[in-house]
């Protein structure tokens, strides 16, 4: 494994964790309003995934996609002016935490209808393949999408049409506070793509260098062959389903033991025994994204908020020319009663 | 000028866009080998090929969403629904994702898709599959949502509308593929959210869309024999609304009849009559009145079905009463 990557694995996923921590305390205070579904503990699915596509290839994510906006764009000020609800937000204050976007760099945004974007992730493959260019299209969303209709038409459509998209379940283990096991009736989310058909996989979610062999090798076939995944990677969610979630629904062994399995203590690990970089080395990783993320708090709170006058802008796109025709051509009016 | 069908128009207009712009293309139940369950889209499968005219299982979620995915990375799908109540399975595709893309992306987004197929009653196909869904989808910002009458009207607003680069939800009629009417052989669109008068008239406003124009002109040939000239205003686009329009002829005839197909409750006539009441309230002689369907599921039994929608003697009615002649 190259040294390089291996610490740009880590200093993805400790900038996530540290700008997660960072927007619940902003919460906490106020700050940050709405809901707030943060991503700790699920770090390395995130970062494989997205660090082992193209950055030309599309991404779609859920309302918990911070992570997801953070690996691609990476611009941590415009993520937590978003939060903020400021107009340097990335969604110019309209979208908050589950709404990102930054179509610039292909993020195609969080979506916040469990399961609503998967048949628009099957769109965007659909006209990669249109085209006949090469760029894939990668789908995250959570086990609970599993049971919604959107799910099943979306997956349906991309295996009928061999479309190159790979879907990436990010099983935490939850939907919302109900357990795995009394919503789905098969163990596995990645049971559900035989019926498609669809080739599966299930991956240790914790293990962000599995997670990336695997998205590497979906995303291949997917752009050689045109066939879409599906990818179950297997993670736990270290807080609440958001922020108003106290998560008493788990007992404090199953937190405990899961917390062992922090993908980023699990990452530094390797690092240290395969002698890449020293604890020094990496605690200056953190640092640095510390020091990012109280950059970025403090661009939030200087932003300015959305101007008024703007409340109406962008809900329909400007009128656009009509590049060849626009000769309307009246019919003759019946002229008054009787005719 | 030479007639075509209603169907022959939109078929016509989709012929014309796909063959004026790659990024075109047709998805949907039937769309291709079948020929269209309407047979609106007969000939362009042989036409444009299976890339372009695009068969989908029933999956209605899926595939408005597949084509708003299309839409958001620069093609230009048309997405036929086989009938507007089916579209109701897509209902968050349509509201949440389609309507809404473009304003929670902060304006990086846009969505240039428009769903199609028929809506309203049919003749007895009973509570679910006739209905009228042009209120439901009005009601939110960031569709535009149009319900020609005419076969000019719908060629030229269906070329609009798939050069437009909003969503747009349109709404033909069932009952009107068959109708024929003039359509120009030169190329020509109409603008999005600008009515037409339909008929010029003095005494009465009929405000009608869709089907229910031809209540409203048998209803104002009826009036006539009477001596009442009404004029028809057809807003063609729902939304955007040309409210001017309309206002412009309730000032002229001092009197409003707003007539339409569905449900009354909170329906695209109540916010008519509420802005002709609102601004043109000093030209009023009497208070605007709705012809509407009744507030009821449609009925399968034929008698019934009948009684629910609007037609000329309740149109008739209720111009009598804003002339206080009944």
């Amino acid at each position: 494994m190259d040294r390089d990557v291996m610490l740009l694995l880590y200093r993805d996923m400790t900038r996530i964790r540290r700008f997660e921590e960072e927007a619940a305390r902003c919460y906490t205070r106020g700050k940050i309003g709405g809901f707030l579904h943060l991503y700790n503990g699920e770090e390395a699915v995130a970062v494989g995934s997205i660090l082992a596509v193209e950055p030309t290839d599309y991404i779609l994510a859920t309302y918990r996609e911070h992570a997801h906006y953070l690996v691609r764009v990476g611009d941590m000020n415009a993520a937590m002016a978003e939060l903020f609800g400021k107009a340097t937000g990335c969604s110019k204050g309209r979208g908050g935490s589950m709404h990102f976007f930054d179509v610039s760099k292909r993020f195609m945004g969080g979506h916040a209808i469990v399961g609503g974007h998967i048949p628009i992730a099957a769109g965007i493959a659909f006209a990669s393949k249109y085209r006949g260019d090469q760029d894939i299209t990668l789908c995250f969303f959570g086990e609970g999408t599993a049971n919604m209709g959107a799910f099943h038409e979306g997956m349906a459509l991309a295996a009928l049409w061999k479309l190159p998209v790979v879907f990436i379940c990010e099983n935490n283990m939850y939907s919302m506070g109900t357990p795995l096991y009394r919503t789905l009736a098969v163990g596995d989310v990645a049971v559900r793509a035989r019926g498609y058909p669809m080739a599966q996989e299930i991956v240790n979610g914790d293990d962000v260098l599995e997670v990336r062999e695997a998205v590497r090798r979906a995303a291949k076939r997917a752009r050689t062959e045109n066939l879409p995944i599906l990818i179950e990677a297997k993670t736990y969610r270290f807080r609440g389903h958001s922020m108003s979630d106290p998560a008493k629904y788990r007992t404090k062994e199953e937190v405990e033991e899961w917390l062992k399995r922090d993908p980023i203590r699990l990452l530094a690990d390797r690092i240290y025994d395969l002698g890449i970089a020293s604890e020094a080395q990496l605690k200056a990783i953190d640092d640095e994204a510390k020091h990012d993320v109280a950059e970025a708090v403090k661009f939030a709170e200087e932003s300015p908020t959305p101007a008024p006058e703007t409340l109406f802008d962008d809900i329909y796109a400007e009128e656009q020319p009509v590049p060849d025709v626009e000769k309307v051509v009246a019919l003759p009016r019946r002229a008054s009663a009787g005719a | 000028m030479r007639e075509l069908s209603y169907r022959e128009a939109l078929r016509e207009a989709m012929a014309e866009e796909m063959e004026r712009d790659e990024r075109v293309f047709l998805m949907g139940e039937e769309v291709g080998h079948y020929n269209g369950a309407y047979k609106v889209s007969e000939g362009l499968l042989d036409r444009f090929g299976e890339r372009r005219v695009v068969d989908t299982p029933i999956a209605e979620t899926g595939f408005a969403g597949v084509g708003i995915g299309a839409a958001m990375v620069g093609l230009r799908p048309i997405i036929e629904f086989m009938t507007w109540n089916f579209s109701l399975c897509a209902f968050d595709q349509l509201v949440n994702n389609a309507a809404k893309l473009r304003y929670m992306s902060g304006g990086q987004i846009t969505l240039p898709i428009v769903f199609r197929g028929p809506g309203g009653a049919a003749h007895q196909l009973a509570a679910q599959h006739s209905q009228v869904v042009e209120n439901l989808y009005a009601y939110v910002p960031g569709l535009k949502v149009i319900a020609p009458a005419t076969p000019h009207d719908a060629k030229g607003l269906l070329k609009s509308a798939i050069r437009d680069d909003n969503p747009v939800v349109f709404i033909e009629s069932e009952v009107l593929y068959g109708r024929k009417g003039p359509v120009p052989e030169e190329d020509y669109v109409i603008p999005l959210g600008k009515g037409d008068v339909k008929r010029e008239g003095k005494d009465v406003t009929l405000v009608a869309w869709s089907k229910m124009l031809q209540v409203a002109q048998d209803a104002a040939t009826e009036l006539a024999k009477n001596g009442i000239e009404a004029e028809i205003i057809d807003p063609r686009t729902i939304r955007p609304l040309d409210e001017e329009l309309i206002l412009k002829s309730v000032r002229k005839t001092n009197r409003c009849v707003i007539i339409e197909e569905g449900w009354p409750f909170a329906g695209a006539g109540a916010e008519v009559a509420y802005r002709v009441t609102s601004k043109a309230f000093d030209y009023l002689d009497a208070p605007v009145r709705r012809v509407t369907g009744e507030d009821v599921p449609m009925p399968y039994a034929k008698n019934l079905e009948h009684l629910v929608l609007p037609n000329v003697e309740k149109v008739v009615a209720a111009v009598r009463q804003v002339l206080y002649r009944s």
